[in-house]
């Protein structure tokens, strides 16, 4: 199997499922399909020897990401109908966008100045001892080290943002509080009787 | 290139596929016997026999166990769908099975020693939950998606505190490469990043306990509450398959600890001298070598079936709480802690 093969395999599913993700009626299963292009375009990132980002693609997209949408799509129960509705109407508009996506696009990746085999020649293959997580250990904290800070700072906020906004204390929500339920002590529960045995007639 | 190149990779892919079934067969029989084991053992501890009948003091039940499995009618939900709830118990078992990959054996023994096999690791085990999501949604059913939810929400909350306890592990080591980790943590029992780690090595034996949906974590099967959880549709062979994925991730937790922190193949009496060593039964008994490691993951294994038989089920928000507010700070702080260690050069394991 020579890596062109794997490939061209790994982009074929790749593409089918980015086609299906946007056509299956089910929720579910285009974020099933979502799923399956990210673990494909995992693999592809594993032929390039980027095998870090290849491995955290599939641990936090596949593994977290994705988990938690179809966590939500799978409780929200979306019937594919109204999904459907105005599809004629919108249809101008929507090639409209697509068309000038995929003309910017030929602008930066086709012509031969910014992206082409040109300004990118083939990369060579580096031996086994390449380490990809230790190559990226090394810039990323020395030479990027305040952009990555920045970067978990803004995360850090978006994560703080998230739960503030979400969070509602409610007067009348009655929780447990597990520092009391931890410290109770026998004597706070349970109280021995003494009591006189009964007698029969 | 071409046919050419397809031929001459032909004899390397039948040496991975023959060292794939070297790794698979056997576990499979150990994920048997496993069954077997926590049955007989849980029955000792509740003072009763386990199972006695089959064969010669019951030998023989995991394999009539399967054979009962597999001639059973496999049901399909009529309102299930049916290419997902065909597809779940695969997706389950899978990953399990794939993570062996990375796993060292011995000094040398591992199919693939790559450089990344502790991320290798987490990522196939965050995509076991999907068996589980999967099977509860498809089964089109209130008990299975119930188990699906809680199962979900407790995979993702787990992971976290694992992967931390990961991270430390990796620090401490100075790699990600499982074969490295344990051969930084050579120089006996004391070595061993059970002792330096020890905070880390808890949080991660539990968390592996939790992601396993193992009692006390079995929320997402519940069989008081939600009769089986996600799995409550399937019958026959797609039950069994559940059953041995459930197994098999034990066993590979187990291994994965005694890789990580107990010092994986190598001996606890390491630093003999060469003349016992040398001696013909003794001497490769108490080197290092595959039987450590075997006797290290039974150890662990044990120790899963003792929770079982200890614990009562966790209630749903304890779960939560002790994965978010416990473990998640206990790793954070280890991971500074360890920091100031490596930088600081104070403690003698870890330059």
């Amino acid at each position: 199997m020579t890596p062109v093969v794997l490939f061209y395999l790994f982009a074929g599913i790749l593409v089918f499922a980015g086609l299906m993700v946007v056509t299956v009626r089910n929720p579910v299963h285009a974020a099933l399909f979502l799923v399956l292009a990210f673990f494909t375009s995992a693999a592809v990132w594993m032929l390039l020897e980027a095998e870090f980002l290849s491995l955290a693609l599939v641990l936090v997209y596949v593994g977290a990401v994705m988990v938690l949408f179809l966590f939500v799509v799978m409780m929200l129960d979306v019937q594919g109908a109204p999904l459907r509705q105005g599809f004629i109407r919108y249809l101008p508009v929507g090639a409209l966008v697509a068309g000038v996506a995929a003309l910017e696009l030929y602008l930066v990746v086709g012509s031969d100045r910014l992206f082409g085999s040109q300004a990118f020649p083939l990369p060579q293959r580096a031996g086994a001892a390449y380490s990809n997580t230790q190559e990226i250990g090394a810039v990323l904290y020395t030479k990027y080290v305040y952009p990555f800070e920045i970067a978990a700072v803004i995360l850090l906020v978006a994560i703080v943002a998230a739960i503030a906004l979400s969070l509602r204390r409610r007067g009348d929500a009655r929780s447990q509080r597990p520092g009391d339920q931890v410290r109770v002590r026998r004597e706070d529960r349970v109280r021995l009787v003494a009591m006189p045995a009964e007698k029969g007639e | 290139m071409g046919a050419q190149g397809m031929l001459e990779g032909l004899p390397e892919v039948l040496v991975i596929l023959a060292k794939i079934f070297a790794i698979t067969l056997p576990l499979l029989g150990v994920v048997a016997y496993l069954t077997f084991a926590e049955r007989k053992i849980i029955g000792y501890m509740q003072v009763r026999l386990g199972p006695n009948r089959v064969g010669p003091r019951g030998w023989l039940q995991p394999i009539a166990d399967a054979l009962k499995l597999l001639t059973k009618e496999i049901i399909l939900p009529s309102a299930s769908s049916r290419f997902l709830f065909l597809l779940a118990p695969v997706l389950a078992i899978a990953p399990a099975l794939a993570a062996w990959a990375v796993v060292p054996f011995a000094d040398g023994m591992v199919l693939a020693s790559v450089d990344a096999g502790v991320l290798y690791v987490l990522a196939m085990s965050s995509v076991g939950v999907y068996g589980v999501i999967l099977a509860g949604w498809a089964a089109n059913s209130r008990y299975a998606f119930l188990g699906a939810m809680r199962s979900a929400a407790q995979m993702i909350s787990y992971e976290i505190a694992m992967g931390f306890a990961l991270v430390g592990v990796l620090m401490a080591a100075g790699s990600l490469n499982l074969e490295k980790i344990v051969l930084a943590q050579q120089g006996g029992v004391l070595s061993w990043f059970w002792l330096p780690l020890a905070p880390l090595f808890v949080v991660y034996f539990v968390a592996g306990v939790a992601e396993t949906n193992r009692a006390p974590f079995d929320v997402a099967e519940g069989e008081s509450e939600l009769v089986a959880g996600f799995h409550v549709e399937y019958s026959g062979m797609g039950f069994a398959v559940f059953f041995l994925a459930e197994y098999a991730n034990m066993v590979l937790i187990a291994a994965l600890t005694a890789v990580m922190f107990l010092g994986g193949w190598l001996s606890p009496f390491e630093g003999l001298p060469a003349e016992v060593l040398g001696v013909p039964v003794l001497g490769p008994v108490l080197g290092p070598g595959l039987h450590w490691l075997a006797a290290k993951t039974s150890l662990l294994l044990l120790l899963f079936l003792w929770l079982r038989a200890t614990f009562p089920r966790y209630r749903y928000d304890q779960i939560m709480r002790l994965g978010w507010k416990v473990f998640i700070p206990v790793s954070l702080l280890w991971i500074v802690v360890l920091g100031l260690a490596i930088t600081t050069r104070v403690a003698p394991w870890l330059d």
